[in-house]
Formats: C-alpha cells, sequence, structure tokens
C-alpha cells in the first residue's frame, strides 16, 4: 500500500511553455501542482494536447520547467548543485515509451539495450555479473536468456514493451514515468503488460507514473488519477471517487464518452454531451479553459480562473460549480 | 430481412519471399440490410484485408483473392474492374483510419466531396457544390460554408474524419466499410463520430461494416459482431450473443483483457502468448496455443462451425458433444450485474 506520509514527486504551480516564434506562446503545461506518494501509481488522463506527456518529460528533465517547483524526495531537481547529485537522480527516474517500435535502437542487442544504463552508472564491475544481471532482468519481465544476443526486430510488439520496461528497472530506479506505454498494443498484449507492471511494483516496491489517455486502463492501475485538460489539472482524487462521483464537468463527460464492452448498458445509458473540438493551448478560452464545451458553463467562467481547491479530502478540482 | 453483401470462402494469400502468406484463410459471413455488422480482431487477424478485397482494393500481386463476395447479383471478385469502379465510391464506400491521409491534403475539401458526385451521379459542378454544402451540414459542421473551401490541414482531426464520412456519403451507398474510423480520435471525438454514424444510419438505411480492435465501439455501435483470429472468424453473433453469452474462448480471452471502469484491481485475465504465423498456419485450431482448455483434437483438426442458435456460430472443439464442459471465466460477466445495480 502506498505511504501516505511520504511524498516522493512534489510539483508546485509547475510551467512548461514552448515559444513558437517571436510572439507566440505556446503553454503547453501552465500551472499544475500535485504530489505523488512513494509506492503508488498516480494515473494522469486526458486528450490528445491536455499537456499530459510534457507533465512526464518536465518531471524527468528531458524539458527545462518554465517556471515552479518540482521536488524529488525533498530535493529540487531543477536546480542540482554537482554533477553527481544530477547523476544519481537520473538514475533513480526512468521511463517507459509509448512505442515499442521507435525506442530501442535498431542496431543493439538486446543485452546492449539493457547494460547501456547499467554501464553508465557503473553499477557493475565484471563482465560477468553485468550478463547475469542482464539475464535476471530479462527472466523478471517474462522473457529468457536466450534473448539477450537478439536484435530488436525479431521481437513482436508486446516483446519489445517488455524489453523496454527492463531497461528501466536495469539501473534500481525508485520512479517510473510509463508515457502510454500501452496504446501501441493489441488488447490481449495489453492486459500482460499491465500485469507485468504490478507485478513488478509489488516486487521492486516502485512508484509508478501512469500517462495515458484511456481512463479505464488508468483506472484500473491507478491508486490516484488526475485529469487534465488543454494544460491545466482540472481534478484529482483515488481512483474510486473519480469513478463513482466525478466532480469537473469535463472527467464527467469523459467517462460518459468511453464505450463499455455491455451493449445492454450502452443501449440505456445517459450521454453528457460535450461539443466541439479541443481549443488550440496557443490561443486558450479566458478564463475556465472549458468552459467552450461546457454544458454548464456560467457568466463567471469566461472571466475568472476557477480555483485549484480540495473540496473533499483528498478530492480536488478546479471548477466554479464547487464555489462554496 | 435482406441480404446486401454476401461473403463465402473468402481466402486471400499473399506472395512474399517468405512463402505465402494466408492473411484471411476462409470466410463465410453475410451483411443484413440496414444493420452495422463489427468485425472485431486483433492486428494481423486479417479484418482490414478483409475489408479492402470487398473494395477490391488488395493489388495483384502479391494478393490473390479467392472465393466470392456477392452484391446485387455481381460477385465483386469477378466483375470487370471498369464494373467495379462504377459500384466503389458509389454503392460501397469506405472511410479510413487516419483522417489526415486519407484526405488529399493540395485539394479544397469541397472539391473532393464533388469529386465522386459529378463522376458518378452526373452533377453539375453547381448541383455538386449545392450537395456537398447539404452534406458537410449533415454531418455536422460548423460554417459550413466558409470551411468547404478550406484544406485538410485547417481542420482537426475529429472534422477530418467527419468530411471523410460526408465524401463515403455523398452517393447514398448501399454500404458503408469503416475501417477504424475512431481508432485516431480521442474518446469525446470518438464519442461524437459513432452518434454521428448511427444518426446517418437511420437517415440514410446504409448498412454498415465496422472494422475495430475496440470491445467498447463494437458494444456502442455494433448489430452483430464477428470475431476474427488468425484469418478465421471464430464466433459470429448478435452483440448480445457475443457479449453475454460468449462461447469461443477467444472470445472470453478478448472480454477479460479489458480493464473494466468499475472492477476489482485484481490482475487481468491475460490471453498469454502471441498470435500464429501466417506463412506457416498452424495446422488445427488456430488458437490452440494460447488456450487454456486445449484438448488433443483441437492440435490435430481445425474445428468446424457448431450452430448454437440461428444468428449464432462459434468453431470450437469444446462445442463437440463429447468434450468436457467448460464454463467461461465469471469475471468476464461481472461489468453487466455491477452496472445493473
Amino acid at each position: 500500500m502506498p505511504d501516505r506520509l511520504k511524498k516522493l514527486i512534489e510539483l508546485k504551480n509547475t510551467k512548461k511553455h514552448f515559444s513558437i516564434d517571436h510572439r507566440t506562446v505556446l503553454k503547453a503545461v501552465d500551472g499544475v501542482t500535485f504530489d505523488i506518494y512513494r509506492g503508488e501509481t498516480f494515473g494522469l488522463v486526458g486528450e490528445s494536447g491536455c499537456g499530459k506527456t510534457t507533465v512526464g518529460r518536465t518531471l524527468i528533465r528531458l524539458y527545462e520547467a518554465t517556471d515552479g517547483q518540482i521536488y524529488f524526495n525533498g530535493e529540487d531537481i531543477t536546480s542540482f548543485k554537482t554533477a553527481k547529485k544530477q547523476k544519481e537522480f537520473n538514475r533513480k527516474i526512468q521511463m517507459i515509451f509509448q512505442d515499442p517500435y521507435a525506442s530501442l535502437n535498431p542496431r543493439m542487442t538486446v543485452m546492449d539495450i539493457i547494460s547501456e544504463g547499467i554501464d553508465n552508472h557503473n553499477l557493475i564491475r565484471t563482465k560477468e555479473e553485468r550478463n547475469e544481471r542482464v539475464h535476471e532482468l530479462l527472466r523478471l519481465v517474462g522473457l529468457n536468456k536466450s534473448h539477450a544476443n537478439r536484435y530488436p526486430h525479431e521481437f513482436s510488439g508486446g516483446q519489445r514493451q517488455r524489453i523496454g520496461i527492463a531497461r528501466a528497472l536495469a539501473v534500481n530506479p525508485e520512479f517510473i514515468i510509463a508515457d502510454e506505454p500501452i496504446s501501441a498494443l493489441d488488447v490481449s498484449i495489453q492486459a500482460q503488460v499491465i500485469n507485468l507492471l504490478k507485478k513488478l511494483q509489488n516486487e521492486l516496491d516502485l512508484t509508478y507514473l501512469f500517462i495515458s489517455h484511456d481512463l479505464s486502463v488508468v483506472k484500473y492501475i491507478s491508486d490516484r488519477i488526475g485529469v487534465m485538460y488543454l494544460g491545466g489539472m482540472v481534478e484529482l482524487a483515488s481512483s474510486e471517487d473519480v469513478y463513482a462521483k466525478p466532480l469537473h464537468p469535463y472527467t464527467q463527460a469523459l467517462l460518459s464518452a468511453i464505450p463499455l464492452a455491455d451493449p445492454e448498458l450502452e443501449r440505456t445509458k445517459e450521454q453528457v454531451p460535450i461539443k466541439g473540438d479541443i481549443p488550440s493551448p496557443i490561443n486558450p478560452p479566458s478564463g475556465c479553459r472549458f468552459r467552450t464545451r461546457c454544458p454548464h458553463a456560467m457568466d463567471v467562467c469566461s472571466k475568472v480562473v476557477p480555483t485549484w481547491r480540495e473540496y473533499e479530502e483528498g478530492h480536488w478540482v478546479a471548477c466554479h460549480l464547487y464555489n462554496k | 430481412m435482406n441480404k446486401v453483401l454476401d461473403v463465402n470462402g473468402l481466402k486471400v494469400t499473399f506472395k512474399s519471399f517468405d512463402g505465402d502468406v494466408q492473411a484471411v484463410r476462409g470466410l463465410d459471413f453475410y451483411l443484413n440490410e440496414k444493420e452495422t455488422l463489427a468485425i472485431v480482431g486483433e492486428s494481423g487477424s486479417g479484418k482490414s484485408v478483409t475489408s479492402q478485397s470487398i473494395m477490391r482494393l488488395i493489388s495483384s500481386p502479391p494478393g490473390i483473392v479467392e472465393g466470392s463476395i456477392m452484391f446485387e447479383e455481381k460477385d465483386l471478385n469477378e466483375v470487370s474492374e471498369k464494373e467495379m469502379e462504377s459500384i466503389r465510391g458509389k454503392e460501397i464506400s469506405m472511410i479510413f483510419q487516419d483522417p489526415m491521409t486519407s484526405l488529399n491534403p493540395t485539394m479544397r475539401i469541397g472539391r473532393q466531396i464533388t469529386e465522386g458526385l459529378i463522376k458518378h451521379q452526373n452533377m453539375t459542378k453547381k448541383e455538386a457544390f449545392n450537395r456537398a454544402l447539404q452534406l458537410l451540414k449533415l454531418v455536422g459542421i460548423p460554417d459550413s460554408e466558409e470551411r468547404i473551401h478550406q484544406y485538410a490541414h485547417q481542420f482537426s482531426g475529429g472534422m477530418r474524419q467527419r468530411v471523410v464520412i460526408a465524401i463515403a456519403l455523398a452517393c447514398n451507398p448501399k454500404i458503408l466499410v469503416a475501417d477504424e474510423p475512431t481508432t485516431a480520435l480521442d474518446v469525446t471525438i470518438q464519442a461524437q463520430i459513432l452518434e454521428l454514424m448511427k444518426d446517418l444510419q437511420q437517415k440514410t438505411g446504409t448498412s454498415i461494416i465496422l472494422i475495430t480492435h475496440d470491445l467498447g465501439v463494437v458494444a456502442k455501435a455494433a448489430s452483430r459482431v464477428a470475431v476474427m483470429y488468425s484469418g478465421k472468424i471464430v464466433e459470429t453473433g448478435t452483440v448480445d450473443e457475443i457479449f453475454y453469452e460468449p462461447k469461443h474462448p477467444y472470445t472470453w480471452g478478448l472480454l477479460g483483457s479489458m480493464p473494466k471502469l468499475d472492477g476489482s484491481k485484481e490482475l487481468l485475465n491475460a490471453i498469454p502468448g502471441t498470435p500464429p504465423d501466417l506463412a506457416n498456419p498452424p495446422k488445427g485450431c488456430p488458437f490452440v496455443t494460447r488456450c487454456p482448455y486445449a484438448m488433443n483434437i483441437c492440435e490435430e483438426r481445425n474445428p468446424e462451425y457448431t450452430t448454437i442458435s440461428d444468428t449464432h456460430k462459434s468453431a470450437c472443439w469444446l462445442q463437440e458433444r463429447l468434450a468436457p464442459d467448460v464454463e467461461p471465466p465469471q469475471d468476464i460477466f461481472i461489468r453487466r450485474e455491477d452496472h445493473a445495480r
């Protein structure tokens, strides 16, 4: 069970803006605040362009945050004093990518792919130990020793994703960012990879940030879920609460838009209407960003940005409907 | 009910240096008037190849299409290319997965819609233009007078797919083949597009073949389902039969692999292993290596279809009289009762 007291990651009003040209700025992430506790799986959902991937990449410092703070184990990751500290941080956070076809170097053997991190961080001295470690990792993710000397093209999508997972685990990380790790896989293979991720979390005491557009998968794997829309977080709660009592109209719409594998229910279920497309993040709507598609939009929504507040214990929402 | 399309013994083989790949290995199915038939399956199961052979889009070589595809007393596999041209886009039209690549980026939207109208219905440019405007309104594109002059890149993903649907419906086709029409879209947009397709089907009476890998989409949009696995239909039935009384272990596996929104946090019932290589298909049942209930005969002989009801058929040795009684895993049904509460 996640330790509610220990925060592993803290994001405080983190922003990431990209300049398009001299005048225009794309605010991919515009001030998100949340914590990730040790041992939990934090799910981040939202549609394309909502900034969920940018949050993940900013966390691992693939992008430099424009503003705000990010703490890992209480240390500010945006300004490490020494290279040694930076390297230690790099080891503790690892990433699993979406496309298992693009994220493995086709010219490296599985052995080299997995041990690259081990070598970089000088975790193992002798070649025998290194081989042994790679074999152990392969076993851990459900592959076997004989796979070590093959190249990525010899594997199926699900197997490649397992190699990507083994690579992430090679350096004994504490925290893993999984950015749409199963979107490119078939349903039956998706279930295999989800099960593997759950098993590894139990065995190795890992903390996950699970980024996906698929709310049913996120609901299944996560302890808590953050819902993002157009660069901001609109709701955050335990995964049961997000499903059972969604507060924000966007979360409600997102939930009702997921087609369930139950024809009878699909025939009878009421749809929360959601019109139109996501506006451009270069020129987002004033006030609440969701107001252009919101069925409950009021006057105040276009004028005032809703505050991020804790409506019930552990259930955060940014919406004017819940301003008491 | 009238059958608008009747496919019998469809086989598609691709010649390759590695030997012949049998992508589709003997399909029999039909499409009734005004219904939506969903073809579900994983990648490589042959669902897209099936749709392309209906449209006669498989180029030969390397593809070889055998069997009959009966449409209005014509075998689409036999008719001349010229005749096919008068059917394709007029009587049978297609929606593709990725709306960015199926629209021409250098041609205005209006011209792409009128193209078919002018070719198939002998409309003048002016008539076709007015009809295109009507169609854009029908598929729910706002400011259509302005939008009709724009290019594909000026539309969002959902709007592009609406344009593609407008093009497909321009000539009031009898059959619409939709190959993963919502896979590239976000869920809220997917819901809009599925609603739109349903709506238009009621207005125009088009029959739809919906190709998808998403069981949720099937439950929402289809009236009948064919489950494909490694080039064969392993089970077919009405949506209720497939979701509430599935008979084939592969269908059970598919239903069990889906995370449930309200479900427990136990491990998912993943199907172990991967599909067989179609360049070298197994002698017996193609699912045998992944099936938890596999028996000796499954490796030896491919099962015939067992008829369960008029609409429901399954190809599995478990349906045989002498086979042991196997109950499907119960947790694939949980969701129904849970939602009823």
